[in-house]
Formats: C-alpha cells, sequence, structure tokens
C-alpha cells in the first residue's frame, strides 16, 4: 500500500552508524509516536516494533486469503444470481484486502514468497474462526453479520494505526468491509422472516458463530502478552476486551432486530456499567482451534497450498512471455 | 518461478477527470500490461477511476527519510512566501 520498499542498505538505518546514533534514531522514533505522527517505511524504527507489525500484518493478510474458503464454498450453491454475484464480489474482496495488506507488509522488508511460504509451512497463523466449517447457506449471512462485524470493529481503530501503510490499507479494507457486514445482515434477515425451516436454519448459523466471534478479539486484556507493547506502539489503540465489549454492545440490539437470539443465557444490560454483560468464554476451545485442532484446520491449509501449486504454471507463462516480450516493448503508452 | 520474482510496481489512480493522478498502493506484475490489468482488478473494483498509471517501483527516485531536514530546510526560513506574512490594512478588499 505505499510508495517504496525499504532499502537494503536503509539511509535511516542504524547498522552503519554507532550507538550514539542509535540512540538519536530512537528519540526521534519516540517522539514521532508521542505526537501521534505516522511512522513511514524508511524511517528508522526499533527492531522488535517492525518484527511485531510484520507478525500482525503477514496474520492480517493470510486471514483474509484463507477467509476466501469458507465462503467460496457456498458459491456455486447461492439460492439466486443476486446472492451468487454478491458472494462473488464478496470474495474477490477478500482477496483484494490480502493483496493491500501483504503490499503493506512487504514494506517491512519482508518478501511476498517468505510470507506465503510462512502461511503454507504453518509458521505463521491466521484467524482460528475461519478453521469453522460452513455447513449452511445461512453460514454466509452470519459470517458477514458476524465474522465481519467484529473485523470492522477491530479494523476501524487500525485506520490509526502508528504504521502508515498498514493504517491506509486499513482505510481501504474498512471502507469495502461495510458492504460485507450488510449483505450478510441481509441474507439472515430474508432467511429469519422466511419458513420455519429458514428461520430455524438463520438461527442455528448465528448460534454456532456467536462464540467463535467473540474469540476473535483475541485473549482477555491479563491474558494478552502483545497487547501492552502494540499499545504503547500505537500499533493497536484499544485492548481485546474494550473492542469486544464494544461488538457485543451493537450486535445484542441488532439480533433483536433480526429476530434472532443470540446463544448466551447470561447476556443482559448492566445498567451500571452501561454495557451489556455476557458470559464467560471457552478459552480452551479457543487455543485448541490456535493449536491446529479446530474442525477445519488442515483441510483450509491442504486447499491453500494446493491452489498455490497449481497455479504456478499461470505465474511461469505470464514471466516467460514477460521476458520473451520484455526487450521489444521499448514503445510504451505514455503518461498522461 | 515465483511472485518474488515480478517486479514491484506503484499503481496511480486518475478518480475523475480534473483531478491528478493519486498513488493508489502497490502490487506485484511481470510486466507493465500485467500490472495495469492487476491494477483495474485489485484498485479500482467500484469504480475508483478514469485512469490508471503503473511504475516500476525501481524507477522511483525518492529523498532520504534522514536527510528530512537539511533537504527542506531551505524553505523553512521564507515566510514571505506566504500572503499571510503581510500586512494588509483593515478594510482594504480583493487583495
Amino acid at each position: 500500500m505505499t510508495t517504496l520498499l525499504p532499502e537494503k542498505d536503509r539511509g535511516g538505518g542504524p547498522g552503519a552508524h554507532e550507538e550514539a546514533g542509535q540512540e538519536a534514531y530512537q528519540e526521534a522514533f519516540d517522539a514521532a509516536i508521542a505526537a501521534d505522527e505516522r511512522i513511514e517505511p524508511r524511517d528508522w524504527m526499533p527492531d522488535a516494533y517492525r518484527a511485531t507489525l510484520v507478525r500482525q500484518i503477514a496474520q492480517h493478510a493470510h486471514s483474509e486469503i484463507i477467509g476466501m474458503q469458507p465462503e467460496a464454498n457456498w458459491i456455486t450453491r447461492a439460492p439466486s444470481l443476486r446472492r451468487k454475484a454478491i458472494l462473488m464480489a464478496k470474495v474477490q474482496d477478500e482477496a483484494g484486502h490480502g493483496l493491500y495488506l501483504y503490499s503493506a507488509a512487504e514494506t517491512l522488508g519482508v518478501g511476498r514468497d517468505e510470507l506465503l511460504d510462512k502461511l503454507h509451512s504453518g509458521r505463521q497463523k491466521y484467524s482460528s474462526i475461519f478453521n469453522y466449517p460452513t455447513l449452511t447457506w445461512a453460514d454466509v449471512g452470519a459470517i458477514g453479520w458476524l465474522v465481519d462485524g467484529a473485523a470492522i470493529t477491530n479494523q476501524v481503530p487500525l485506520c490509526r494505526c502508528s504504521y502508515g501503510p498498514y493504517a491506509r490499507a486499513m482505510v481501504r479494507v474498512c471502507k469495502e468491509e461495510s458492504f460485507h457486514q450488510r449483505q450478510g445482515y441481509e441474507l439472515l434477515l430474508a432467511l429469519s422472516r422466511g419458513t420455519e425451516a429458514q428461520h430455524a436454519m438463520a438461527q442455528d448459523a448465528v448460534d454456532r458463530w456467536w462464540w467463535p466471534s467473540l474469540m476473535m478479539f483475541g485473549p482477555p486484556d491479563d491474558a494478552s502478552k502483545h497487547s501492552a507493547q502494540s499499545m504503547a506502539w500505537k500499533i493497536k489503540r484499544h485492548s481485546n476486551d474494550e473492542l469486544r465489549q464494544r461488538f457485543v454492545d451493537i450486535c445484542v440490539p441488532q439480533a433483536e432486530s433480526l429476530g434472532l437470539t443470540l446463544p448466551d443465557p447470561l447476556l443482559r444490560w448492566n445498567e451500571e456499567r452501561g454495557h451489556y454483560d455476557f458470559g464467560p468464554i471457552d478459552w480452551s476451545e479457543f487455543h485448541e482451534v490456535l493449536r491446529g485442532n479446530g474442525p477445519c484446520n488442515e483441510q483450509r491449509l491442504d486447499r491453500r497450498r494446493r491452489a498455490h501449486e497449481q497455479g504456478a504454471w499461470v505465474r511461469e507463462a505470464a514471466a516467460a512471455y514477460a521476458r520473451k516480450h520484455g526487450e521489444q516493448d521499448g514503445d510504451g503508452r505514455t503518461a498522461a | 518461478m515465483t511472485t518474488s520474482e515480478w517486479p514491484l510496481w506503484e499503481v496511480f489512480v486518475r478518480s475523475r477527470r480534473g483531478l491528478s493522478h493519486t498513488h493508489a498502493g502497490s502490487l506485484h506484475a511481470p510486466d507493465a500490461e500485467m500490472a495495469l490489468r492487476n491494477a483495474r482488478d485489485l484498485y479500482t473494483r467500484r469504480s475508483e477511476g478514469v485512469s490508471i498509471w503503473v511504475v516500476p517501483s525501481s524507477a522511483i527516485t525518492a529523498s532520504s527519510p534522514d536527510e528530512r531536514d537539511p533537504f527542506f530546510e531551505p524553505a523553512a526560513d521564507k515566510p514571505y512566501r506566504h500572503p499571510t506574512f503581510y500586512e494588509v490594512p483593515e478594510g482594504v478588499q480583493h487583495l
């Protein structure tokens, strides 16, 4: 999402400078963060800041492209041409979001292939929400409403992230996500107001996706190992629990307007706090899925690897064509 | 052959006639023609543009962030280049 890759011999890097230089760079970085300025790719930044961003942006990018699978599962069986066109546009958007994010990660000095390789070998993760199966058509609606809704709640504050290219990618992603959430809501509403069987299908999907969606905000604040540092660096603007609460507060009235219930007997308005109280989250399930024992972990990665391998000949052909015609194309169209 | 062997391109999009092209982002592509097509699919899915430029990232020369202060310093002490530098008596119009 940004202009330039950091150069190998980055001008701002302290490598060629002595210790005293390093301190001045650190001070300039700290001052920029304190002043709420953005850090740009060729600025000096602490190694740990760079590594944190690479981990987070890569995981985010991987989530976007793995996230294409559970929904693509229903493209051929969409109940109408309208729904099919919408779903295809949404899945295409997810691919686009992945590409914005890979570009943002690349500005930190990692290669696209390196990132894909780490995804394929399981060394980098993607959001564990995508390890759940899409069993019925209503799941497409529940994903749009709840999973994309949770993603938006997470991503809106990321538009003000201290790292410029990530923030800019998020602005574009958030603009596009709101269609995703609305189409999901509309889909569920149509089912909820449909036949008894359709209503039951919508309710079943919401029952299955509610808790995993709450887990998307990550572990509780006191168990989140990266949170404090990320907030100090202004990569993250709100804590996991804060965002989770915001999401619950938004969803409860929306569920009511859908005519559906949320599967939590402890869910009730707390006048004193001005928020909805909700029941305890089963974190053992979260950690199991994270460890690779979710219902679809293997299937998702297999599919991803296969798609990459099967696309190899296209990449090779395009590169061969470019090589062959590269020398003859001196007369490119002028920019105007 | 892998994508990392495909060069990186910077994408500039003119959102409508009368406006300049603005940097939209970057992408990988084997050649200029594919870069244009990929840019259309990636950055104008919602009619965000009427014209696209793609430029090999390697063709861009940038000022160094390190030189920021001295490089731009000549402009810093010339406030007389701004109209607000000048005092105008109350009531004078169209100036």
